[in-house]
């Protein structure tokens, strides 16, 4: 991988690039889903691919493509320098420097399938689980939702994936690395009967390996998510404390990290622009970038164009501390790359986004801060937050489903209502966070607890 | 039109597939090769050329499914992943039937995309911005894309079909930011086809404008209304309300799993008679169609609702045979990578007979949604979500104000049935609807459209 790597800048260079950088990803993956106790679908397989970046002077081109012969590869070098010809002057435009900090090997020592065993970013055991015994997992989950409560009347499907990721990063600078890492999830979609529907529960869990899930634990959340919503109604429309789960805090929170980044910053396109040193939270709230954490899934000892990962506190002490930076936008910034440089896979070209996001826990247990709330809403479920979510001012307006909170206990199911308020206005009103942490993969890696918002605008009938 | 893999080498993959027992196995092989750029800060930038290749083989042995795929288009590399496949399975082996080739006509193409240099592309991407910022003062920021996709596919499976597509795509997007004291609003537009690059010879530009009209009508906006009201949606991409809270509740998949409330509605009222509604992959150049879907089934136009009445689902090649149904060709992948699953491809409501100034006239107070950002669905419980992206206020007949931050949120099978009234006016937009982690393109559509009563999720309570 590291070769291929190599071989690549060194064609662009000879294309006429000033600058070249490539990075080589393998990434090996397998997908079990199960219904009704068949497996439904069995699948395998391992792609690699190349995604060349090019430098001619302040503009930068980018090319991937998956033939990894060598007359493939100088072609991608050579579409990779005649797109950087295309585009406009950038005066910030430039590869990034080696930070001289040596890009550390992390392989599979540490990690034993087990989170807590932290270290490596790699489960070694993962190779040894076969197809079958994947999918007998799948299939305890599917037993084990059913088994939970009796009103569940099946399952959608239940799912169990993993992959193995091999990354390589060259530049012609001098920057060389390369890591690995392993991740595997399995969630299942619980179908419960009511009166009049049926209802869904979403259960999860992830790790490095399959070791580290429990197949009783995901059937039984999303079991019991889909029967808590059995005869949910909607909410009189108002305003009041709103507790968020852990699941539905991390979606904010991965938008909130999202107007965090300094590209979304310099262009203008995010709530958080021009708040450096303002109270943007309440104090009870503190959030992280986390690179290095050994259980969060966007962890490496380099982000995307080999700056070290490291851990960037956000919001402390209600002051917003700093964005977060990869090398361009450290440039225009006039700030240092925090490392958070990011990629989906080959095919795109390295960015500023969150890492790890982590929200610090609190004291509260669920049931207490529910007390707290006194008399408001639940919200376990949201929807649309890619449509109802202005990045720019932050405004938004989402569907929700949930639980009514009475005398500060759990009571009727609510469903088909929104909450609305906007992200800086939310994080101010925020005023009180559970010690429930879990980690969440929806739209960005986050740790976060309960949250609980002061206020919000709940619409329903 | 040449195929990516010629019929020995199918024939031979097909075979191997089989090996071990199996009742169906297929052969799908794509060759892809795109290009992306985008304007921002006035600056042509994010120039991206991407390249891929490969082949996906899957076996079906009762009710599971078994899948590889490998990247590039070697036949011993084919053959490999069709053995990978196989490998799970313990029966005999299976015979597949001689391969029979069909001509499928693609849709015409006049200018290949790949043709045109580029640099033509980020002069597109300039007029934009100038029109774009040319249509206010307060338009503070403008970004647009330019995105360009050329697939080829050929499927061969062991019942003896052996077709292929060659698809190319292309699409424009704006998106304006304005700006007024400490008041922030986007809006967006886009333009694409099924097409070549002649879809541009039709003032392009005028995209632009629009997007930046939309963020500068939203500068006056006020908030939102709350709670349920009659609701005027407007013609082309108002119709991602029937995709989601229809459409993927007619996907066979969701019905045969019982997880969908349209399930065991065939034939039943389910709309007012006024209303018939289509799944059309036919529609000529429109993007949602194509010649063949991904398993070869020529696409159609599929009745979904006539007068009313449920009339048909759509199916993929599994769902099909599970039922004895007839193939609808709707069985649709992102990529050699996935599995196909049953897909809209250009779904829309047919135009009624009413002017839509009068079907706003007859509304006292509701809401006028003239376009979403987006929206979300649970086929299961029918529960949906849009975000409205240009809302107005509808009082005493006429439309009044504009609106920021509106949700709209309700149940499919409530929602269909109080539309009451049907636009003489129609358009097809484009969309890309996400399913099962894949992302295929969809076409959407709809004249004006009004629902008696639905729940619109704002802030003023």
């Amino acid at each position: 991988m590291i070769e291929l790597a190599r071989q690549a800048v060194e064609a662009a260079t000879a294309a006429g690039a000033s600058d070249a950088e490539a990075y080589a990803a393998e990434d090996s993956g397998r997908e079990v889903r199960v219904h009704g106790g068949e497996v439904e679908s069995l699948s395998a397989a391992t792609q690699r691919g190349i995604g060349i970046r090019a430098w001619i002077g302040k503009r930068v081109g980018y090319a991937y493509g998956t033939d990894l012969s060598h007359t493939g590869v100088t072609a991608l070098a050579q579409r990779a320098a005649e797109a950087a010809r295309v585009v406009d002057e950038d005066d910030f435009a430039g590869p990034p420097e080696p930070s001289g900090a040596a890009l550390r090997l992390m392989h599979a020592e540490g990690a034993k399938g087990a989170p807590e065993a932290g270290g490596g970013l790699s489960d070694p055991t993962l190779g040894e689980w076969s197809p079958d015994r994947l999918a007998d997992l799948a299939l305890a989950i599917e037993a084990a939702t059913l088994a939970a409560d009796s009103r569940i009347a099946g399952v959608e499907q239940a799912v169990y994936a993993d992959s193995a990721e091999s990354v390589a990063l060259v530049s012609s600078l001098g920057i060389e690395g390369e890591y690995s890492s392993s991740s595997c999830y399995g969630y299942v979609q619980a179908l419960a009967e009511g009166e009049d529907g049926r209802e869904t529960g979403l259960g999860f869990d992830l790790g490095r390996g399959p070791a580290a899930l429990d197949p009783a634990a995901i059937g039984r959340e999303g079991a019991e998510r889909a029967a808590a919503m059995i005869g949910a109604s909607k909410p009189k429309s108002r305003s009041c404390p709103v507790v968020l789960d852990p699941t539905v805090a991390a979606s904010f929170i991965a938008l909130i990290g999202r107007g965090l980044t300094a590209s979304a910053v310099q262009r203008g396109r995010s709530p958080f622009a021009e708040r450096l040193g303002d109270e943007v939270a309440n104090q009870v709230l503190a959030l992280h970038d986390d690179g290095l954490d050994p259980n969060g899934f966007a962890s490496a000892p380099f982000d995307a164009e080999g700056i070290p990962r490291r851990r960037t506190a956000l919001i402390e002490a209600s002051v917003l501390h700093t964005y977060l930076y990869d090398t361009y936008t450290a440039k225009r910034g006039d700030a240092a790359s925090t490392g958070n440089a990011s990629r989906s896979g080959y095919r795109s070209q390295p960015s500023a986004s969150a890492s790890n996001l982590i929200v610090a826990p609190g004291e509260l247990s669920f049931a207490e801060l529910l007390g707290e709330a006194g008399d408001g809403v639940l919200v376990t479920d949201v929807a649309g937050l890619h449509s109802g979510v202005n990045p720019v001012s932050g405004v938004f307006s989402v569907g929700a489903s949930g639980l009514l909170i009475r005398d500060g206990e759990p009571a009727e199911p609510l469903r088909e209502f929104t909450i609305a308020s906007d992200l800086v206005s939310m994080l101010r009103a925020v005023r009180a966070v559970g010690a429930d942490s879990r980690w969440v993969p929806f739209g960005g890696s986050v740790r976060t607890p309960s949250l609980l918002v002061g206020e919000m605008t709940v619409a329903g009938s | 039109m040449s195929a990516l893999i010629d019929a020995g080498v199918a024939e031979r993959v097909l075979a191997a597939a089989l090996a071990n027992g199996g009742d169906f196995a297929e052969v799908f092989a794509e060759r892809s090769a795109g290009l992306t750029m985008a304007i921002d800060e006035s600056r042509v930038e994010a120039v991206q050329a991407g390249a891929s290749a490969g082949a996906g083989v899957r076996v079906i042995s009762g009710a599971t499914t078994y899948f590889s795929h490998v990247d590039g288009l070697d036949p011993d590399d084919i053959e490999r992943a069709a053995g990978e496949a196989a490998a799970a399975l313990r029966a005999q082996r299976a015979e597949s039937r001689p391969l029979s080739a069909t001509q499928a006509t693609p849709l015409p193409i006049q200018v290949a995309p790949a043709e045109v240099p580029a640099e033509r592309k980020a002069e597109l991407l300039r007029e934009l911005d100038e029109r774009g910022r040319g249509a206010g003062a307060e338009i503070a920021q403008f970004t647009a894309s330019y995105a360009e996709i050329r697939r080829e596919v050929s499927v061969a499976n062991s019942e003896g079909l052996f077709s292929g597509d060659d698809r190319t795509r292309v699409r424009i997007g704006a998106q304006a930011v304005a700006r007024r004291d400490g008041t922030v609003e986007t809006g967006a537009e886009t333009l694409g086809a099924h097409r070549g690059f002649e879809l541009f010879d039709d003032d392009p530009g005028s995209i632009a404008e629009q997007a930046s009209r939309k963020a500068l009508t939203l500068l006056d906006a006020g908030p939102a209304p709350a709670g349920s009201m009659p609701v005027v949606i407007g013609g082309g991409f108002g119709g991602v309300l029937f995709h989601e809270m229809t459409g993927h509740g007619l996907e066979a998949d969701h019905i045969q799993k019982g997880a969908s409330v349209y399930a065991g509605k065939l034939g039943e009222q389910v709309a007012q008679p006024l209303l018939s509604a289509y799944d059309d992959g036919r529609l000529p150049n429109e993007w949602g169609s194509d010649a063949i879907d991904d398993e070869g089934v020529p696409t159609q136009k599929t009745r979904v609702i006539d007068g009313g009445r449920l009339t048909a689902y759509l199916y993929d090649g599994v769902t099909a045979r599970r039922e004895g149904a007839a193939p609808t060709g709707n069985g649709r992948r992102e990529s050699f990578r996935h599995l196909p699953v049953p897909r809209m491809t250009n779904t829309y409501i047919a135009p009624g007979d009413a002017e839509p100034e009068a079907i706003i006239a007859e509304v006292q107070r509701g809401f006028y949604a003239v376009s979403f950002a987006g929206g979300q669905v649970d086929p299961a419980t029918g529960d949906f979500v849009f975000g409205v992206s240009e809302g107005y206020l509808i009082e005493g007949g006429k439309v009044t104000r504009p609106c920021r931050g509106a949700t709209l949120i309700g149940n499919c099978l409530e929602a269909l049935a109080a539309i009451d009234a049907l636009g003489n006016d129609f358009e097809v937009k484009t969309g890309i609807c996400g399913k099962a982690g894949q992302r295929v393109p969809v076409g959407t559509g709809q004249g004006h459209v009004r629902v008696q009563a639905m729940t619109v999720g704002g802030t003023e309570v």
